[in-house]
């Protein structure tokens, strides 16, 4: 009989490395890092855990086909003979080890476990991301379909939906971003910590129109971790623990491109994996219920579509409900990104999970660096994640909330 | 009799005007030459002509190709084997490239004729193209243009009968290159167009019509080979054509001299004007000379559709730069791309050759929708594949659903444009869009398809379909 995963497992650490262009830093420094304040932050002693998982959409790209195993963890850490375990799902890596380890949790197989999401995109000696694992059709039929160029199709087919003139939909999306890094400049670990006004980011350098430099996010290193406990526990290690709420993965069929019946304007797998989560967390009205959503803005079209997408708004009301309104802030009705976002605290594939369920943490225990981004009265935080491009996507979303 | 029963061509989309090259050279520029695309090479130019040839045409009846050029995309491997592919023909069929001689589209248009009236062939398509190349700031430079044409021979519903020809060959060296050559290398034009060119080429006019007992004035136009701008008037003087009405212009102005393809394009732009009953004498030089006389047929009005060399020609832009066509003929050591460089997996393409080389998707018989690329369960109501059919798709237009203009491309040619088109017919294709005006692109403008070469990947081109707003129409 199936059960709930909700209030079973609990959070009682995380931990994150400074996002940045690690120079200083190769793919197992990132993991000690992040590990090691991981578990300060929940006061137990690496000898202690009994399994880790570790996700990672390329690990180290110094062998560009070759995707690493979990031994980058283990040699990393020095963990002594215990279960450890790579999962990949692209973007949605970080979130798969949480996943994995709460299922671990879950099981009763484990009561102290790790789960580590890790990326170093920078050692490949160019400039965005790296080689896509070979898969069919992408050598020639999927050749120079950029991350921006795939997103961007979405951008001008939303403005040519709903009606909007290239200078409105640009101002729309520069709205956003100039919130995403609002917050990153607030936040000491985040990439992009700089101020930008509305003109900026619509004048900025065209990267693929119609997104410029300031509606993308930046190519990034980074790792982040968790340390779980099943719940009933978590009150040993400490007061201010963080609950699993809700885990939902709506792997998609990956045909929208070539689908007539997609129009490029909203992500139906985002969409089918929120109704799943909500129905999980118990949540029927997100907007209301939801303190915080951290989602999958690699692009700040893709912060305006996820919203739509996991129904904070109407479809094609996202400027109205959340520009107009300015609820995205985190005083505001509906806080989204408050961290600075994949657009300014970064994206390194595989970290970016943990990294979200991380900003729920703080926010719900009241640890967030800058008072100017505490949210009041906090609940339930959402992380969602978003690998592939739109028609293409594996979204994975986790729902935390106080015991 | 055999003949030919239908004809096509190709100019590339973009045109450089000689005042570009005079900017960076020096001295005087006159008129413009077409410049094949950064994803265009004699094949894909050829496809393009062959596709424009075969509208209307049963595939079935073309048991030959002949592919004539001098610019070859691989030194080993065939390029007539990829085109008849590209051009959805049968694979029983014989391909040849006809190679190495400026003349070798006429030579492969009598091979293709001695097939015909031989029986072992009932169509065969010729096609020529080429893309040759001279030194910079060398007079060919501004004189060498990109372009295709195409014939098919056949003995029914002839559009242009071939009256006779002769053919003389000539050991004679004035224009060559050598294995590695990428640029022609010249002997002195004096000496070409005294013992050379204008001996050969006035003994071959008078042989063919001396044999079909013509004289000059029976000719309604006259194709006449030139190796540059000025060397055709003494063959004009000599051989009392009346430069003025007879004598078919090369489009040196227009398109440039396009080596192997350049008479055969001419010969299509005098067919597109002429009448039933008009004759029309060639005069083909390299490596000795050949002298065909053509006479339109009162079925001529049956190619009005094609878009021949009046309808690319129509249709240009301008090329912006001399930097430009660097990086579009590929004239410089470039920066080394570490990305591009290993994106190829042959395996694959070849599991999948009838989509990537016919554009051949599926239809799903149980629910009806195309798709493309064929997946092996249908999308729409997950039917298994026994249910699919091939759907030849490369003649299908459809509309522009959604795009972007990635400026940060490693495209050779940015802002690459990604394109979801919506096929009339049905089926959506996921494409790069090429031959495109970044500025004047608009969701649900009507789009066509058009075979190019992708990228390079471990000297290996790759080639494949793009989309492109419909031309030359």
């Amino acid at each position: 009989m199936r059960e709930s995963i909700k209030d079973k497992v609990s959070i009682i650490g995380t931990g994150c490395t400074r996002f940045a262009e690690r120079w200083d830093a190769d793919v197992e420094d990132l993991i000690k890092e992040a590990v090691d304040e991981a578990l300060e932050d929940a006061g137990v002693e690496l000898k202690d855990i009994q399994a880790g998982w570790i996700g990672t959409g390329r690990g180290s790209q110094q062998v560009p086909m070759g995707p690493p195993s979990a031994i980058i963890a283990t040699s990393s850490l020095q963990t002594q003979y215990i279960p450890f375990t790579r999962v990949e799902n692209l973007c949605c890596a970080g979130q798969e080890a949480v996943r994995a380890a709460a299922f671990g949790i879950a099981s009763k197989s484990y009561d102290l476990v790790l789960a580590i999401g890790v990326e170093k995109l920078k050692d490949t000696g160019y400039g965005g991301l790296g080689e896509m694992f070979p898969g069919p059709w992408q050598p020639v039929y999927g050749a120079l379909g950029t991350p921006p160029g795939r997103y961007a199709m979405a951008a001008t087919a939303y403005f040519s939906k709903y009606n909007l003139d290239p200078q409105e939909g640009k101002r729309l999306l520069a709205e956003i971003s100039v919130k995403s890094h609002y917050y990153g400049m607030r936040n000491p670990k985040a990439h992009l910590q700089r101020e930008i006004t509305v003109e900026e980011a619509i004048n900025a350098p065209m990267i693929c129109w119609p997104l410029g430099l300031y509606d993308c996010c930046g190519v990034t290193d980074g790792a982040s971790a968790a340390v779980l406990v099943p719940s009933d526990e978590a009150k040993a290690y400490r007061d201010d623990y963080v609950n699993i709420k809700a885990f939902s993965i709506a792997c998609g069929p990956g045909w929208g491109k070539e689908d007539e019946r997609y129009d490029f304007t909203y992500w139906r797998e985002t969409w089918e994996g929120a109704k799943v989560a909500y129905e999980e967390a118990g949540i029927k009205d997100p907007r209301k219920e939801l303190s915080l959503v951290e989602l999958h803005d690699c692009f700040s079209i893709a912060e305006l579509i996820a919203c739509e997408s996991m129904m904070l708004c109407d479809w094609g009301t996202f400027r109205e409900e959340f520009t107009e309104k300015r609820a995205y802030y985190h005083d505001g009705e509906m806080p989204v990104d408050v961290s600075g976002g994949l657009k300014s605290f970064g994206h390194p594939i595989g970290a970016s999970g943990a990294r979200e369920i991380e900003e729920c943490v703080k926010q719900i225990q009241g640890t967030v660096q800058y008072p100017e981004r505490q949210i009041k009265d906090f609940e339930l935080g959402l992380a969602h994640n978003q690998g592939g491009h739109p028609g293409r996507f594996v979204p994975g979303i986790c729902i935390v909330g106080r015991p | 009799m055999a003949g030919i029963t239908s004809f096509g061509a190709y100019i590339p989309m973009y045109r450089m005007s000689r005042e570009i090259l005079a900017q960076v050279w020096g001295g005087k520029g006159k008129g413009e030459k077409a410049v094949a695309c950064a994803d265009e090479d004699s094949l894909t130019m050829g496809v393009e002509a062959a596709r424009d040839c075969l509208k209307g045409v049963d595939k079935n009846t073309v048991d030959a190709l002949y592919f004539a050029t001098t610019t070859a995309p691989y030194k080993e491997k065939q390029s007539a084997s990829i085109m008849a592919a590209a051009c959805d023909l049968k694979d029983d069929i014989v391909t040849v490239d006809v190679t190495d001689s400026i003349r070798s589209a006429t030579v492969a248009l009598m091979m293709a004729l001695d097939a015909v009236k031989a029986g072992s062939a009932r169509q065969a398509l010729v096609v020529t193209a080429d893309t040759r190349l001279a030194g910079p700031d060398t007079r060919y430079e501004g004189l060498f243009g990109d372009g295709a044409a195409a014939f098919l021979i056949g003995n029914d519903d002839i559009v242009v009968e071939i009256e006779g020809n002769t053919c003389i060959t000539s050991e004679f060296v004035d224009i060559w290159r050598l294995e590695f050559d990428k640029i022609i290398r010249v002997w002195e034009e004096r000496h070409c167009r005294e013992e050379s060119y204008v001996p050969y080429m006035t003994r071959a006019i008078s042989a063919v019509l001396e044999k079909l007992k013509l004289t000059v004035k029976d000719m309604s136009k006259a194709v006449i080979f030139s190796p540059d701008q000025s060397m055709q008037r003494d063959i004009v003087k000599q051989m009392k054509f009346d430069p003025k009405e007879q004598v078919q212009d090369l489009m040196f102005d227009e398109v440039g001299h396009t080596g192997c393809a350049l008479v055969p394009m001419v010969l299509v732009r005098a067919l597109q004007d002429a009448k039933a009953g008009d004759k029309i004498i060639t005069a083909n030089y390299g490596d000795g000379v050949d002298a065909i006389v053509f006479k339109a047929t009162d079925k001529i009005g049956k190619m009005a559709d094609r878009r021949g060399i009046k309808g690319y020609l129509a249709s240009k832009v301008a090329l912006p730069n001399y930097g430009k066509y660097l990086h579009f003929r590929d004239l410089m050591e470039w920066e080394h791309d570490l990305f591009m460089e290993r994106r190829m997996a042959l395996a694959e393409i070849w599991r999948h050759r009838n989509f990537y080389f016919r554009f051949h998707g599926i239809k799903c018989t149980k629910c009806g929708h195309i798709m493309v690329p064929p997946p092996n369960t249908c999308i729409y109501c997950q039917a298994d594949e026994k249910y699919f059919e091939p759907a030849p798709l490369a003649d299908a237009r459809g509309k522009l659903t959604t795009y972007s203009l990635d400026v940060r491309s490693r495209a050779v040619d940015p802002p690459n444009v990604l394109a979801a088109v919506d096929f009339h017919g049905g089926g959506r294709f996921f494409s790069q869009m090429t031959d495109r005006d970044p500025d004047n692109l608009q969701v649900g403008m009507e789009m066509e398809l058009t075979f190019r070469r992708i990228h390079d990947a471990l000297g290996i081109h790759n080639y494949f379909w793009k989309c492109r707003p419909v031309r030359g129409e």
